[in-house]
């Protein structure tokens, strides 16, 4: 029981804190919850271009604020996601996506989990076939011996 | 003979792993790789409209008739400082500096460049670095060659330095002229 409570108290905390981890400052968000989420969404697959391993969403860098607002009026202004995030990416590439599309150039990186799988899979079916047989089992003569060697 | 030979395929991975990394890191030394860097979407393109406030301040329009460089500062940018003699050397060769001051209030780049000198032919105040973002730039400096048709050449982020000029804008300079 109390094992249960300290879970739920847990939980809440960390729920609490992932909604505070979202929006820095409140006067931020949009007034209309559900473009509010969109721009998050949106926000969440950007790029900030100044800490780069952090979404615009989690960064706390001036330019990251400014594309989170820029994000926003184009939500607001009735953008597609798609559109929002086109927008971005002329300006900085495909760099500004945290989740690169597939193309030549993200062939490597995309396909590296198959080709793992691949060259680990063949590495196992090598070995399985290297693997020696099983000792013959031991003739009468090496009974014997192992009998008397065992009974001394 | 064969099994001896595949023995040689690891070694030769890791001393081409060796040789790629080498050139990686010689290449940051020098300045031509940045792992961090992010690949100017403008180069070849026009340059996105915008018009600056100043005095008198300038516009897209104003980038054309001749190669001009655009460089983003601010007075609040350290490495701007690293960069001023070098701005003011390319500007006595004669090369016209546009300069745009990104994030910053008129009389802190008033006092800026009366401290560390006055490279630009015309200034642009771009406060709410809305103009930056529509040019791509990720943080000050950030300096752009623009040719004589409006269209960008070449962008160096960072403080400009001797290898850069020498290197990359120089030839640069000679061949849009």
């Amino acid at each position: 029981m109390r094992h249960r409570l300290f879970v739920a108290v847990l939980a809440g905390g960390l729920m609490l804190g992932g909604a505070a981890w979202a929006i820095g400052d409140p006067s931020e968000a949009l007034p209309n919850p559900a473009q509010e989420a969109r721009a998050v969404a949106i926000g969440q697959q950007l790029r900030c271009l100044v800490c780069q391993n952090e979404s615009i969403e989690d960064s706390g860098a001036d330019l990251a604020r400014d594309l989170r607002r820029l994000v926003r009026q184009q939500v607001a202004a009735g953008q597609s996601d798609e559109q929002v995030v086109q927008w971005l990416v002329a300006r900085y590439g495909n760099f500004v996506r945290l989740s690169p599309p597939f193309e030549w150039s993200t062939v490597l990186l995309w396909g590296s989990p198959v080709l793992a799988v691949l060259v680990g899979g063949g590495i196992a079916l090598f070995a399985r076939q290297r693997r020696p047989a099983a000792p013959a089992p031991l003739d009468g003569a090496e009974q014997a011996r192992l009998g008397s060697l065992l009974d001394t | 003979m064969n099994r001896r030979l595949l023995l040689l395929v690891p070694f030769a991975g890791v001393v081409a792993a060796g040789a790629g990394f080498f050139a990686m890191l010689k290449r940051e030394t020098e300045g031509t790789f940045d792992p961090r860097g992010v690949p100017s979407m403008l180069i070849g393109k026009r340059v996105p409209p915008f018009a600056l406030p100043g005095d008198p301040g300038f516009t897209a329009a104003d980038l054309t008739g001749k190669p001009i460089l655009v460089n983003f500062f601010a007075s609040w940018c350290v490495p701007c400082v690293e960069e001023a003699d070098m701005l003011l050397a390319l500007q006595r060769t004669g090369v016209p500096i546009y300069g745009i001051a990104y994030k910053d209030k008129a009389p802190a780049t008033a006092a800026f460049l009366e401290r560390h000198g006055n490279p630009y032919a015309r200034l642009g105040h771009d406060e709410p670095g809305l103009v930056a973002i529509d040019w791509g730039v990720t943080g000050v400096p950030e300096t752009y060659l623009i040719d004589k048709d409006g269209t960008v050449r070449w962008r160096w982020v960072g403080p400009l330095t001797a290898e850069a000029v020498t290197g990359s804008l120089e030839p640069l300079l000679r061949q849009y002229a």
